[in-house]
Parts: C-alpha cells; structure tokens; sequence
C-alpha cells in the first residue's frame, strides 16, 4: 500500500477525496446509522410517536417465527443457488476450456445473461412456468406434473431458484473459465502420460486447484442470493405462497414499505448489515489471497 | 485438450450447445411473445414461431405503454434508463479515481481513515439500508428526480478498489520522472495516470453501464412518477393481475427493450466486459 | 416613431395578454392509486370540478398501488410536503385514524370550510367504515365497492344447472360445483381477496365478530376470532374443496377476476369492482349475485362490508387550502357526480340521493345486478359485526391471514391449526400497533 514517491499537498488531496466522502457519508453512513436508530425504537406509521425500546425489536423478530422461517428460506435459496449455479458452470466451463473450435463463439453465447437484469429474468421465467398459459408448464402437465406455484410453495422455490441461477451462469462461467486457463498445461500433460483418464485428472488435478475460485464463487453467490435476487422476488412470487420464497431482504422492504413498520424493518435491517459484514469479512481475509487469475 | 478423444470432444460440444440453448430459450420465447397479439400468447401452447405484430407491439409500447397496467410510454423509460446507465459509470470513475489518486500518491493526516470509511460501504449494499436511505432522499426533496436515482448509487468501493490496484502497480519511476519536469500532482494525474487508466476505466464502465441499467430496488422505492419510470420498474408496473390478464405481448416487447442496450454492451465490449468483471473482483 | 415599430409593439402586448397566466389557483395535490381505466375516470372527475371553478384546481397525480402511496406519503409528510389528499385503502383506516397530528377528520374539514355537510345522507354501511364512534366521518369514502359472487350461465347450462338460479348457499355451491366438475369444467370456483371474501365478508354475512371490540372500533385492545367453529368449519369446506378441485387458489388480490373472465372458472367471488373488466372480456353470458350464506347460522345473511379505499385529508395546511378541499368533497358527493362515478367504474354510490337518482334514470333496469352489490350491502341494518373493521397494522394482518390461508389450500395445515396460528400471529401484530400508537 505504500508508495515512496509521493506529492506532497495541504489541500488538494482533501479536495480529492471529497465528493467520494461527502456521498458516503450521506448517502451510506447517515441512513445506516438511522437504520440503527430506528431499530432501537417503537414507533407508528407518521412518525408522531416514538419509544425507545432497546433492543426489543430484535427480540420481537427472533421469537417471531415469521422471521426465523425467513432465515431458513434465505438459507436454503442461497444453497441451491450456490450449488447449481456453480455445479452448471463448472460443467460448462470445463466443456468450453476443452473444445478448440468454437471455444470464442460458445463463450459469447454463455457470456451475455449477464446483462439481464434479475427483475427481468423472473418476469421472463415466471411466463415461462405461468401456471395457465406458460410453455413449460404445458410439457409439465403433459409429463403428468401438477405445476401451480402460486399455491405450491416448494414449486414457488423452484422458480426462483431456477431464474436466478440463470442469471448468475455467465458470472460463475467467466470465473471458472479464467481458473481453468490459468492451470498450468504441463501438469495435466504429466497426468496424461501417466495414464489418467480425462474424468481422473478432473477430480484429482483440475477441481482442487479450482477450489479458491470455487470458495470465491461461493460467496459472491451467497451475496447475490442475499440481496441482488430481490428484483426476482419481486416480480414473480412477492415472498408468497405463504412465505415460501420470502427472503430476508424482501422481507426488511415489505415491512418497510408495504406494512410501515419502521422499528422491525430497521432491526432487520441491521441483522442484514451484520450479516454482510461477516460474508465481507470471510470474502476478503480467506478468500482473496488464495484466488488466482 | 491432451489427447484427442473425439466421443469426449462430441460430448462437450453437446453440453455447451444444450447449455447455449438453455441459456437463450427464455429470450426466444419472449422475443416470439413479443412479435404476436395477446390472444396468441394466451394460447397453450404458444407458438414457437414469430408472429407478425412486432411493429404493432414495439409501437404501442414506446409511444403509450400497456392498455390495462401502466399507461408511460417505454420511450421515456428508455430515456431514464439511459440517464442512470450513463450517470452512474461517470460519476462513479469520476469520484473514485479522484480519491484512488489522493489516498495512493499523497500522504496526508486521514489517509487511512478515509480508506477504511470508503471500504466499509462495501458492506452496506442498499438493500441493508432501504428505508432510511429512502427518507434522507425524500428530505432532501430528491424523490423522482435523476439526482436522487443516480447520486446515492455513485459511491462505491469496488471502483476506488479497482484505481488503487492499479495505480499501485504503475512504476515509481513515471512520478519522478514528472516531478523532475516540474509537473505538479494534477498534471501528473491528467498527462501519465489517465492515460494509462484507459482500459481500467473501459472495463469499469461497461460493468457500471448494466449496473446502472439494470438497477431494481433503488428506482423502484424512489420513484412513483410515471415519466420517471426506468424500462425494468416498467416492466413490473405492467404486471398487473394473474398470469392470464396481463398483456403478455406487451410486457415482452417491454423486455426485449430492456434487455437490449446492457446485451449490446457486454456483446460488442466482451474484452473490456470480461476485464472488468475479474477485475473488479481482485 | 415609424409604423413599424408600432406594429411590433402591439404584436408584442396581443401575444403577452394572451399568454398572461390566469388568476393564481390554490392547488390542491390528490394522491392516488387508481390505474387504467379507473384512473381515467378519476382525472375526470378532477377535470370536471376544475372546469366548474376557477378558485381551485384538483391536481390528481397516479403514486403507484396502494401501499406504495401510502409509503411515500407518509415519507413526505416526514420531509413536511404531503399531499392535501390521499387515496388509502381500507385496510390502512387504523393507520390514518391514529395519526392525529398527519390528518384531518373529513367532518372538521367540511364543519371549518362552513360547507353544508349531513352524515346522514349518506348510506350507513358506507360510511361506518370510516367513521368513528361518535358518528364523525374521518375519511371520505371514495371508491368502495364490496364482494360479489359470479356465475358463468354458460357453464351452468352445460352442466345441467338452471342458469337463472344462482347457489343461494353453500350447500348448493357444492352441488353445483360437482355437477360443474362432472361436466368437464376444470375450474368450478375461484375466489379474488381470499382473507376479504372468506374471513372478513363472512363473518359479517353471517353475523360473527372478526375482532373483539366491534372489529376493533372501539378500542385499540381488540384481539381476533377469527378461529370459532364457524370459521374453522368455513375454511375446512374450503380446503375440502381444493384437495377435490373444485376450488382454485389464485392468488391474494384481484387475480381470481381474469379466470372468472377467461372462462376458466365457473364460478367466482371478487369485487364489484371486478363487472367492468368482466363487461369488456366475457364471452358468455354471466350474472352477479349475493355471496352465498350457511344456512344454519342464525342470522345470516347480515350484510357484507365495503372494500376499496377512501380519501383522507392531510394536516397542515393552509385554511385556504381546506376551504377548496371542503368544495371539492361535496362536490363528489352530489347525486350526478357519484352516479356517473357509480355507474361507469362500478363502485357503489355512497349516498342516499345517489342511489335514487340511479334507480330514476332506469340504469339498473338496463343492467340488471347493477344494483346487487348496494342491496347486498343494505341487506340488513349493520350489526357490531357488520359495520366494517379497524385493526391496526392490517396490512401485516391481512398478510398473516392469507398465509395461512395458502397452507391450507395447499394441504399443508388443517383449518384449526392455520387459524389458530392466524389468530396468535395476527394478534402479536396488534399489540405491536397499540404499543406504538398509546
């Protein structure tokens, strides 16, 4: 972090950093601290009447079993997310690593769902699974399958499950595809002369040295389930049926939003903020050190 | 590849072209729904071929929305959408390569401390801060309007990040050798730095571009008004009842518009793209 | 001075006095949620009470569904520029009620602003919704409409049904929608608002308390009932229903009225509301009718309660401000004005007068079941049961509700276990709100 040549300035550096400062702490800190505030606090809808309640909120939230069945949801999303997001694309990378021709025209084509933005992927994959009129839903019935996750919240689940990994295949690709890259050629060639199979040195050689980017992988994808697939819940399920898809982070917005409640939104709220501190904290002491391009 | 083993070779052509098609399925149905009236994409199953209302469809959307959900004209959405997509990148580069500058190249008393503060936004995604982020805008009268869709989304760790990394990796030497010209710490910064930062700022900016394109929850709390509506909150506001009461066509071609400008990007800027994504990550 | 410049000169001053801005109006902002078609009608009725003064102009503004609305306006009153109205639904009514200082009861306004104002014109199940215990009207009812049940006649007549014979009771729902199932028919019922239809309209309908304290009018106190006998009975028909398709969730809002409208569903309880999209889309003949009742409950059918929202007025504002807001609400109350608004989006009139003047000009003679969803709601005089609800926090209520609603149309609860639970959840909400808001 240090560098010996320097300037030397009294002021154009405060200058510098300024505008930065002045947006993150308006922006960012003010709002995070109210957040903190709120959350100590009982109050109605218009803000007419307030309480200081210490650390009520949070005790409301935890023996409210709303709230911990939430936790369990987000869980639960976040691994399946995880595992097929990264199961997919290790499939795909490792494919498209071993082609020749083609290899630019493929990585293209699985490149671009990047660009889509999590909103719009549930809203093209909730037609899709439409419960009356969507295409797949058509072969499902014809496969004998009842498909109706307006009602059927493990199928709700699904759903979202599947338009986010969706949106998160190009992401987890690109990764394992520089990972891949960046294995030394000669090492696999050794294995070869040895005598191990393609699937051999996969397990044996390639995977383990794919494990930092795995592990990274795993905690981008555990952040992107947290918090970037709210524009999937959104459009699609609203947390329904009965709270089968009601993450955390959909959660802390209909409470604040739709129902005003100020002091459990915001003590939510600052369950999320530890919770993001702690999968930073991991992401960058464990992680980045070990990640190589 | 190691050796040549063509049943290996056959199979991963097979896997990535099954993955390709999974991967383009969704936007081919909804590009097809896009070109067909609302009585066809009621019909089960859809037809998988496109239909002949793609005009109809794309007109009606850009000039006057949905009939029975949101009636704002996709035009004007595109337009927000592009002030966000463009606003954001630029005053994001813009204030973050200005402070990478001061805390890398100067020493000054709060060095640190600035670093430390600029870092800790990155665990403070807005999502862990909606409703008092929400309030701090409205006070200060910033509700619909691009100001307050844009400004609180511009600062960000990951572009202060990115500037550092770089500038730590340009040689000692180019400072000394400015400082020996005379060359105060700004010209330094516009003549040397910049210059070298291009790619660093092209990769940047294409990620922000569908960052900012593609933004859901801020644009969706601060604004009600409908002419300040981006192309994805469109989308939603058209949603308007069960599966076979929305305007199903509509809200496609809807999509498709939505999904175009941040596909080009990453399409026609795939070095940079890709650049920008490892990058931003290290 | 040459002709010219003259002739410049009184160019100038023609094109000035023509575009001299007219006399400074007050303005009055009106927050509301009404989109589409509503939400034309709506600025019609702006537009009209603008052209018929020049001292106030109504600025009607679309901020989005309801609790969207509501979540920015309670933000701006926050920053100090709330709107002087705003469209709120029903379920809000505890809300606005308790937050003295952000509103305006309705009959201070019209008593300040000398406006001719008697609360007995209008209809009493309109009205006690949104007006407290001593009789003062806190907000104006604007839209209300309440829930009605729809047959397909096409359908029945496949079936085998009398199609002019609507299922008076559950009884012969069921039966109805057996022989509906057996005549190839894959949905037989479906339902928009479920919480609202088969929690709150039936226990009104059949006279029983949602809530203790009057549904919570009369206290702050109140605590749900919503799990007696009846109810379990109720709900447990229901999910019997599902398990045997002859029931079809659709989901918690309107969207029960496209299946109904589509014909995929034979028979369909939704809003009032629900007959202009139903008129535009249905390929068949339909008809609308009284909810249907059990008939072994003493008392029912009662009357239904409203659904929709009304119109609150914002504090701290000027006087001028109010006197127009004052003008503005009687002029929506007038006989002409609240049948136009009845008559074309299918909300009922909420005045006496009103309903005259409807029957007078032959509508409902036109349209036949027009009419019902007003008789339905006059059925009887309102009970304690049967005025309305107030609990707060209802948002969150309602959701609780539906939740547990969903899992047992979804098989994974029984009746007595979900509204057990609905009970407690809803419950803890309520004291949330009472300790607010003491």
């Amino acid at each position: 972090m240090e560098k010996q040549v320097v300037f030397r300035s009294a002021w154009l550096p405060y200058a510098l950093v300024a505008p930065q400062v002045a947006i993150t702490i308006i922006f960012f800190f003010w709002p995070a601290a109210q957040a903190v505030w709120y959350s100590f606090q009982l109050q109605d809808a218009f803000g007419l009447k307030t309480q200081f309640v210490g650390l009520q909120n949070f005790a409301t939230l935890f023996e409210d079993s709303n709230y911990l069945e939430s936790f369990k949801v987000t869980a639960v999303f976040s691994a399946l997310v995880g595992f097929f997001g990264i199961a997919i694309s290790l499939l795909l990378a490792t494919m498209a690593d071993r082609v020749v021709r083609g290899a630019m025209a493929y990585k293209t084509l699985l490149i671009w769902p990047y660009a889509v933005a999590p909103a719009i992927a549930g809203v093209l994959w909730a037609f899709l699974f439409a419960p009356s009129i969507g295409i797949v839903t058509y072969v499902l019935k014809g496969m004998g399958v009842d498909w109706n996750w307006i009602i059927k919240g493990d199928q709700a689940m699904l759903l979202v499950v599947i338009a986010a990994v969706w949106n998160q295949i190009s992401y987890n690709f690109l990764f394992f595809l520089a990972g891949l890259q960046s294995i030394p050629r000669s090492l696999i060639e050794a294995a070869s002369i040895d005598g191990a199979s393609p699937t051999r040195r996969f397990w044996t050689i390639v995977f383990p040295l794919l494990s930092p980017t795995t592990f990274f992988l795993l905690v981008v994808n555990t952040v992107y389930a947290f918090f970037s697939t709210f524009g999937i819940i959104d459009t699609t399920t609203q947390g329904g049926p009965s709270q089968a898809t009601q993450i955390l982070v959909y959660k802390v917005y209909h409470d604040g939003v739709k129902a005003s409640d100020l002091g459990g939104s915001s003590a939510q709220s600052v369950i999320l903020m530890i919770i993001v501190i702690a999968l930073t904290v991991v992401q960058f002491r464990y992680v980045e050190r070990k990640v190589q391009y | 590849m190691v050796e040549n083993r063509p049943w290996l070779n056959a199979f991963a052509h097979g896997v990535l072209i099954v993955g390709v098609i999974v991967v383009a399925f969704p936007v081919y149905v909804t590009f097809i729904a896009s070109t067909l009236t609302l009585e066809q994409t009621l019909q089960v199953p859809m037809q998988l071929l496109p239909g002949d209302q793609l005009l109809q469809n794309y007109a009606q959307v850009l000039g006057a929305g949905s009939h029975k959900g949101s009636k704002a004209a996709v035009s004007q959405m595109l337009l927000n959408s592009l002030v966000m997509a463009l606003a954001i990148p630029i005053g994001k580069i813009a204030i973050s390569i200005l402070s990478s500058f001061a805390i890398v190249y100067f020493r000054f008393p709060l060095r640190m401390f600035f670093f430390w503060m600029i870092f800790v936004t990155l665990m403070l995604p807005v999502e862990v801060r909606i409703i008092p982020t929400f309030q701090v805008v409205a006070s200060l009268g910033m509700l619909n309007t691009y100001a307050g869709l844009t400004i609180p989304l511009i600062a960000s760790a990951t572009a202060t990040f990115l500037f550092r990394q770089f500038f730590l990796t340009v040689p000692g030497e180019l400072v000394e050798a400015a400082r020996i010209d005379g060359a105060g710490p700004m010209r330094f910064f516009w003549d040397v730095l910049m210059p070298l930062s291009k790619t660093s700022i092209a990769a940047l900016f294409v990620i922000q571009f569908i960052y900012g394109w593609n933004q859901y929850l801020w644009p969706l709390l601060i604004t009600t008004d409908e002419s300040m509506y981006t192309t994805v909150i469109g989308i939603k506001r058209m949603i308007v009842g069960s599966d076979s009461a929305n305007e199903w066509n509509l809200i496609m071609a809807t999509a498709i518009l939505a999904m175009l400008p941040p596909a080009v990007v990453v399409l026609a800027m795939q070095k940079w793209f890709v650049k920008g994504l490892v990058d931003t990550e290290k | 001075m040459n002709r010219r410049f003259i002739q410049l000169t009184a160019a100038a001053l023609t094109t000035l006095a023509a575009t001299w801005p007219a006399q400074a109006q007050t303005e009055i902002q009106w927050w509301h949620s009404m989109g589409g078609a509503l939400g034309e009608a709506l600025n019609g009725l702006a537009d009209k009470f603008n052209a018929s003064q020049k001292d106030y102009k109504v600025v009607a503004t679309y901020k989005g569904q309801y609790p969207e609305s509501m979540t920015a306006a309670i933000a701006a009153f926050r920053a100090g520029n709330a709107p002087h109205l705003l469209q709120v639904f029903e379920v809000g009514t505890a809300t606005m009620m308790a937050a003295k200082g952000a509103i305006v009861p309705v009959a201070t306004v019209m008593a300040n602003a000398n406006e001719p104002f008697d609360p007995h014109a209008y209809l009493p199940t309109v009205v006690g919704y949104y007006t407290d215990l001593k009789g003062n009207m806190l907000s104006f009812p604007f839209n209300s409409s309440t829930v009605m049940f729809y047959i397909n006649k096409d359908a029945f007549k496949k079936a085998g049904l009398d199609p002019n014979k609507a299922p008076k009771t559950w009884k012969e729902v069921l039966a109805a929608a057996e022989k509906l199932k057996a005549s190839g028919q894959e949905c037989v019922y479906t339902t928009s608002w479920p919480s609202w239809m088969h929690i709150e309209n039936f226990s009104a309908w059949h006279n029983v308390p949602i809530g203790t304290k009057q549904n919570g009018m009369g206290g702050l106190d109140t605590v749900f009932t919503i799990n007696s006998p009846l109810h379990v009975r109720h709900i447990a028909m229901l999910g019997d229903m599902a398990k045997k398709g002859l029931f079809t969730y659709a989901g918690r809002t309107n969207q029960g009225d496209a299946k109904f409208s589509s014909g995929e569903c034979a028979m369909f309880t939704g809003s009032a509301g629900a007959q202009a999209g139903i008129k535009k889309a249905a390929k068949f003949d339909w008809s609308i009718n009284f909810i249907p009742y059990h008939d072994d409950v003493k008392g029912a059918p009662q009357n239904s309660i409203i659904g929709g929202a009304s119109v609150w007025v914002m504090g701290g504002k000027k006087p001028e401000e109010y006197k127009g807001v004052a003008k503005f609400m009687a002029f929506l109350s007038r006989p002409e004005i609240q049948m136009e608004w009845h008559t074309t989006t299918g909300y009922v009139p909420i005045t006496q007068a009103s309903y005259e003047l409807t029957r007078k000009s032959g509508y409902y003679d036109k349209n036949p079941g027009a009419d019902m969803p007003v008789k339905q709601l006059t059925n009887k005089p309102p009970t304690e049961n049967s005025k309305g609800l107030r609990f707060g926090n209802f948002v969150q209520g309602r959701t609780v509700i539906e939740e547990e609603l969903e899992a047992v149309f979804a098989g994974k609860k029984d009746a007595k276990t979900a509204l057990d639970d609905a009970v407690r959840r809803g419950n803890e909400i309520l004291r949330q709100f009472e300790a607010a808001n003491k």
